[in-house]
This record gives C-alpha cells, structure tokens and sequence, in this order.
C-alpha cells in the first residue's frame, strides 16, 4: 500500500465530490487502489457486495470522525490517529459481518482484517477527510464506498457467471455450458482486472482523441471558414 | 521435520503470497520496473516478515489470549514498530544499505504482506519455529515474484505495445500469466 494523496481534481459542487468516486477517479479502475481485496473476495458475487459494503462502511465511519476531529489531531501523529479509528469501524464491520451472513465471512477470512491496509480508506482519510467539513466527507466517502463496490461488482459478476455458471448461486448459463474454472481462481482474478484496466484506458484514450479531434476542428474553422473538411481526413 | 519443510515450500511456491493470495500488489505494480528493485524490496520484505512473525507468535501466547478481537490492531502496531526499529538499526549500522533500502521501509509497513502473514499464521495455530519458516518462505515466494516481474518488466520497455494496453493492465496480464505458471505447483506437498 502506498499512500497515494495526491489530488487529481478540485470538485466544484457537492454533487461531484459524490459522483467522482463513482467512474472518473473510481479507486479501483483509474487509480489502482485497494487491490489485494478486489482480487482476493471477487469470485463470487456475494463475497464481492459484502466486501465492497464493509469498505464503505468502515471508510464512512472513520471519514466522520476523522473529520470531525480534524482540528484536534496533532499533525505528527496523524497516520497513527486514522489507523486506529480505521481498525475501530473494522471490527464493528468484522463482528456485523460475522452476525449477519456467517458462510460469506468464513468464505472471505482473512481478507476482512485486510481491509485495514486498503490504500483507498487511509488514502480518502489523509487527502479529504481531515481537510473538510463532515457534510463534504460524508459524500466523499459514500462516493468512494460505492465506486469500490462497483468496481468489485464489475470484477465479481463476470467471475461468478463464467467460472461457475451462477449468479448470486442462480444457475443463469444454459445447460450445455461448461463452467472456466480458470476464472474463480487467482489467474482469473488477474486477468479479469487486466481486461477492466485495458477497457478503462481504452475509455480515457478515446475521450483525449476526441478532445483533440474537436480542438482541431475549432481551429480549423477558425483558421479557414471555408473548408473545415480538410482537417479530418 | 518433513511437516516444517513443507511448510517452507508451500509458503514459498504452492501458496504464493503474491499470486494466489492476492498480497502486496501495490508494490508490484509500483515497484517492479526493473529486477534489481523487486530483488532488494523482497529481501527487506523477507527480514520485516521473519521478525513479525516472531512478534506475532509472542504477542498472541503471552498477550491476547485474553482479548483476541485487538489481534489486527496490535499486529498493525507491532509491525510498524518492527519496521522504525529496522529502520533506525540500519540507519546507525550500515548508512549504505540504508541508502539501498531505506525508500522501501514504510513502504513495507504499511503492506498487506505482512500483515496477511501474521493473520494467517494465527489462524492455522503455527508454533514458533513453524511460523518463521512460513514468514521466511512467504518472503522468499515474494522476492521471485517481484523480481520476475521486474525482469519482464524489462524487456518490454521497448516492446511495441499499443498505447491502450500501457500502464498497469499490461502488468497484470504478465501476473496472470506468472499465476497460470504458478498454478501447475497446485498439490505439492499436503501442508496447508
């Protein structure tokens, strides 16, 4: 985990420090955070939801305090402070989990105490929460929370539905289909977040061609009114 | 004797931290654009880990037996300890290994590898001797991998890759690949 803070863009409105998280800076697709548990917990789509809703419930109980105390916590000890309010929501997470859908948490083990060295919640903690008021954290948590899970989502359905044919443990494949079990296992996982990267680049590189493509046009009808044609070819 | 090299082994190869675990991705991707760098980051990570894994055994014998749902908290807090410990012994000892290693150090603690060691080490009740050796071969596992990755990482610097499948994606198909390969040491060994 490293502690990437730096900031890639200053939100103007509330709604989009809610809507950031989601797909332009998702901490999964475009800033690679938070891996070892998007990898790890996605071979089924179950495990994938409660994973994804334990981050963000962790994530949104220490931004609160976090920035709540904002004030009170001494610059020098600061990574110590999030780290212990981080591992308090962790083991409220762990024990809801536990009480609540028993066979998913034994299914994800280990991984729930992991979520404590998730980059993404000690990453939001250092470069929002202590800096903004509650109102603004509380959606900046939310809108992290849900792109994670999103991203595991898009990570989990695709995993579940080819490796073992089920969805949520619904069969959905037709009956002659044989099941790639090469999907639930750790191979899987590294390719299916390959594929996600690859269609996530392929998404930004085209928004940049586009952009290119309607500044030259501008320039050229600026330039020469009378063929803008000619730019395009 | 046989159990304790199995253990070893499974840690290092069947069980690879990185590629069947899932741990420690952020410095794969981050650090491994040349062998040399992932050879020196694995090393240190193999130190950390080995004296973790001592500070996890003391802790949960003599400690938590009465309180186990503080496990996580004190790992995290003993191996970032462990880490300024390191850090400061190196410093005063040896200023050039310093200069090699020091970038790595904080990185390492705040890892998941050694956190996931010592997470697991509990759960599968190992004693002492057995958990050292699952560190050490946890580690050893992870320095192959970072150092292959690097080494691939490497040759396709001047590859012709196109421009949509730079950066990380390309990263984790190698990994994929290395998990493919990895897979075939499936069932070697009984320890668990």
């Amino acid at each position: 985990m490293s502690l990437v803070v730096k900031e890639t863009s200053t939100p103007k409105t509330r709604g989009a420090v809610l809507t950031r998280g989601l797909w332009h800076e998702n901490p999964v697709l475009v800033q690679t955070l938070g891996l070892c548990s998007a990898l790890a917990v996605t071979n089924a789509v179950a495990n994938s939801l409660a994973m994804g809703l334990a981050t963000t419930f962790v994530l949104l109980g220490s931004s609160i305090i976090v920035s709540t105390l904002r004030k009170i916590i001494p610059h020098q000890i600061r990574i110590t402070t999030y780290i212990l309010i981080i591992a308090t929501f962790l083991a409220i997470a762990d024990m809801l989990l536990e009480a609540i859908v028993p066979d998913v948490h034994k299914a994800m083990g280990p991984y729930i105490a992991l979520i404590i060295t998730n980059c993404i919640v000690l990453g939001r903690q250092e470069a929002f929460a202590s800096r903004q008021v509650v109102g603004l954290s509380i959606l900046d948590a939310l809108g992290n929370g849900v792109g994670f899970t999103i991203a595991l989502l898009l990570m989990g359905i695709p995993r579940e539905v080819l490796g073992n044919g089920t969805f949520l443990g619904v069969h959905v494949m037709p009956g002659g289909f044989e099941p790639w079990v090469v999907m639930l296992l750790p191979p899987g996982g590294f390719f299916m977040i390959g594929v996600l990267l690859l269609i996530a680049n392929w998404a930004d590189l085209r928004k940049v061609v586009r952009a290119r493509v309607a500044a030259a046009r501008v320039a050229a009808t600026a330039a020469q009114p009378q063929e803008p044609e000619a730019v395009l070819v | 004797m046989t159990n304790l090299f199995w253990i070893f082994v499974s840690a290092a190869i069947v069980t690879n931290f990185v590629l069947v675990y899932f741990l420690g991705l952020c410095p794969v991707i981050g650090v491994t654009n040349k062998s040399a760098t992932g050879l020196r980051l694995g090393l240190a990570t193999t130190f950390v880990m080995a004296l973790a894994s001592l500070a996890a055994w003391i802790l949960n014998t003599f400690v938590l037996g009465a309180a186990p749902f503080l496990r996580v908290i004190s790992f995290v807090v003993a191996i970032a300890s462990i880490v300024q410990i390191v850090e400061l012994f190196v410093k005063k000892v040896s200023p050039p290994l310093y200069r090699e290693l020091g970038i790595f150090l904080p990185l390492i603690a705040s890892n998941s590898q050694v956190l996931g060691m010592t997470i697991f080490q509990t759960n599968r009740g190992y004693t002492l001797l057995e958990g050292v050796l699952f560190a050490v071969g946890g580690g050893l596992g992870i320095t192959a991998v970072l150092s292959l990755v690097g080494g691939i990482r490497e040759r396709l610097t001047f590859a012709p890759i196109p421009a949509v499948a730079r950066g990380p994606a390309l990263v984790f198909f190698v990994v994929a690949a290395l998990s493919l390969i990895f897979m075939g040491f499936a069932g070697l060994g009984s320890a668990t």
